[in-house]
């Protein structure tokens, strides 16, 4: 009994993880998505040029784990500015098959220049000695850096949250999910407001890549593969949504843990099918109200 | 994107009749036959892929629904034809292609009515995530599917009895063609079929297609059940070209791959699903191999120069160079 307890509370550990990580990616993604409508599939691009930017600061230039992880976050959202304003921007008014094959000649794109800069190796992750070794917490040992993510990412999602509960801005980014048009014709700059939260979302997918380097492998394979994790969260949370993707990305995190844990010959095969299974319950996902 | 051009192409006011230059293609297969015997193992992959995008361009370019999990009824018809021969011992090529085929229908019957009730990014999302569990199937059933080995020892018997697969590749690329030459006229019968014209009245404005009593839905299920089958079809000729079965033909990547070459040559016009695969194929043997990075790039490259200024692919350039011309005489 209490090694299946210690297991139940190691799953739920590593699957909060792994959740809060997935959350703080592709929160960027329902927003894009619920504000201009845009089939990004390419959002994975971004949270993989995070963990290179933190991987390649630290091992290469000897920065600070901390400022690694800033830089992650400014270079990504600084380049995504430029993405938007020169390619994304032109294809606002384009039909869903045009932004998909778009977002999908990005992906290969990247997956290419990420190959010829770095190799197929997967990228390791120089922790600093602070961030290694166990926590103890409530009896406890838990790995410290897996603390750090669940406690890092919270705040996080606070601050975000609150910005988008508590600040005009994040009144205008409301107005303009519900009824852009309506938002345009009382004076709000969709556009600016836009190109911002575009920014925000990558800058955090870049912070989540670069964060989660140790969990989800950074390699040139990257967007492909977790394509559909990120899809998952949002699909399943509900597009335009702060709430609907934490608890989709915390459900997919633990259960994902709990299959690998439990059931390993069946690999990822229960996650999917829970997936259609919720997406043809409620198509519009757990917390969405459009499709 | 192709309305115009759709138009052109089908409708229920088209002539339907076979144009002269509908007679191109079959006429450079078979002199590809003759004049390239070398690359016939490329010719036959070729023709298998023009099988394949066709059936994409069917629920692509004409009834528009936007899919990410063709690969799904591709891998699975390589997989049932690849079972069949190497566990079974079923080695008559006919009936490993009507396997594949009745087991494309059947998957795309169970998941087209499943998923065609959503729309948009659900829609989008569950074509990826049944692809994902068939995938995840084929890696982890190996005692059926070798899993990430791959499936080997798949025998094909001659055609007919009397024709064998021979080392050359004359056999297979024959047969290929023939099946494809079948495929081809089925898809431009049902294109230029009334239910062709509904499907591209569906794709153009669903909401009036509902309001004049069209079944939609049904039409949509039925068109995703035809073009799975026709997909089904392709996987297992296929495994019986490469009498090999590997995990990619269920990849994102081999889905990813299938839809540029529908682009680059032109979305709901039959042909561009020939022209795509040709120019896609060949730039792969040439340089894939050497410089797998830049390959990668360049489809990226051309996949967004595709969408931002040539939205027609290669077809549709050659379109509006043609009507430049014609205005000039």
């Amino acid at each position: 009994m209490e090694a299946f307890l210690a297991s139940v509370v190691s799953v739920a550990f590593h699957g909060s993880a792994l959740g809060m990580i997935l959350y703080v990616i592709s929160v960027g993604l329902s927003v894009t998505m619920g504000l201009m409508g845009f089939a990004n599939l390419a959002h994975g691009v971004f949270a993989m040029a995070g963990g290179y930017i933190l991987t390649t600061a630290i091992s290469r230039f000897g920065v600070p784990f901390p400022l690694a992880l800033v830089l992650a976050f400014v270079f990504v959202a600084l380049g995504s500015v430029l993405l938007e304003r020169f390619l994304y921007s032109r294809l606002y008014a384009a039909s869903d098959l045009e932004q998909v094959l778009f977002t999908i000649g990005l992906i290969f794109i990247a997956v290419a220049v990420a190959r010829f800069m770095y190799g197929t190796l997967q990228q390791p992750v120089v922790l600093p000695e602070y961030l290694k070794g166990q926590f103890p917490l409530l009896g406890r040992d838990f790995p410290t850096y897996r603390v750090f993510i669940i406690a890092f990412s919270a705040v996080m999602v606070a601050l975000l949250w609150f910005g988008v509960e508590r600040t005009r801005w994040g009144a205008m980014v409301r107005a303009a999910v519900d009824n852009r048009a309506m938002a345009q014709s009382v004076g709000i700059n969709t556009k600016r407001l836009f190109a911002l939260t575009f920014a925000l979302g990558s800058g955090l997918a870049g912070l989540g890549g670069g964060l989660g380097a140790e969990i989800i492998a950074i390699q040139p394979t990257y967007p492909f593969e977790n394509l559909v994790y990120f899809l998952v969260v949002v699909a399943v949370g509900g597009l335009g949504s702060l709430r609907g993707p934490f608890v989709a990305a915390l459900l997919i995190g633990i259960a994902d843990t709990a299959c690998k844990y439990w059931l390993p010959q069946y690999g990822a095969f229960p996650i999917y099918v829970a997936t259609i299974g919720i997406l043809l319950w409620r198509p519009m996902g757990l917390f969405g109200t459009r499709a | 994107m192709t309305t115009k051009a759709a138009a052109q192409a089908s409708g229920y006011l088209a002539d339907s009749r076979i144009r002269w230059t509908e007679w191109l293609p079959w006429v450079a297969a078979l002199c590809g036959f003759f004049l390239l015997p070398e690359y016939l193992a490329l010719g036959a992959r070729i023709l298998i892929f023009i099988l394949y995008a066709l059936s994409l361009d069917l629920i692509v370019g004409y009834a528009g629904i936007i899919t990410l999990g063709h690969s799904a009824y591709f891998g699975l018809g390589a997989y049932v034809a690849g079972i069949l021969s190497a566990k079974l011992g079923v080695t008559d090529p006919m009936v490993q292609l009507v396997a594949a085929a009745c087991a494309g229908a059947f998957l795309g019957l169970i998941t087209g009515a499943i998923i065609l009730r959503t729309r948009a990014l659900t829609l989008l999302m569950l074509t990826l995530a049944i692809t994902s569990v068939l995938l995840e199937i084929a890696n982890k059933a190996t005692s059926l599917t070798g899993g990430a080995d791959g499936l080997s020892g798949v025998v094909v018997a001659p055609v007919l009895g009397l024709f064998k697969f021979d080392i050359f590749g004359k056999t297979a690329y024959l047969y290929c063609f023939i099946v494809l030459f079948v495929g081809w006229w089925f898809v431009r019968r049902m294109v230029y079929s009334p239910f062709g014209t509904s499907l591209t009245g569906v794709r153009e404005n669903s909401l009036r297609m509902h309001a004049i009593g069209a079944p939609v839905y049904w039409r949509l299920v039925l068109v995703y059940t035809l073009s799975a089958t026709i997909a089904g079809v392709a996987g297992g000729l296929i495994t019986q070209t490469n009498q090999f079965v590997g995990l990619n033909v269920l990849s994102f990547e081999s889905a990813g791959e299938l839809l540029v070459m529908l682009i680059l040559g032109g979305v709901g016009r039959i042909y561009g699903a020939f022209v795509g695969p040709v120019v896609f194929l060949v730039a792969q043997d040439l340089l894939a191999k050497q410089f797998p990075e830049y390959w990668y790039f360049g489809i990226g490259v051309m996949l967004v120069l595709v969408v931002m200024f040539a939205r027609g692919g290669v077809l549709g350039i050659l379109d509006g160079i043609l009507s430049r011309l014609r205005r000039k005489a």
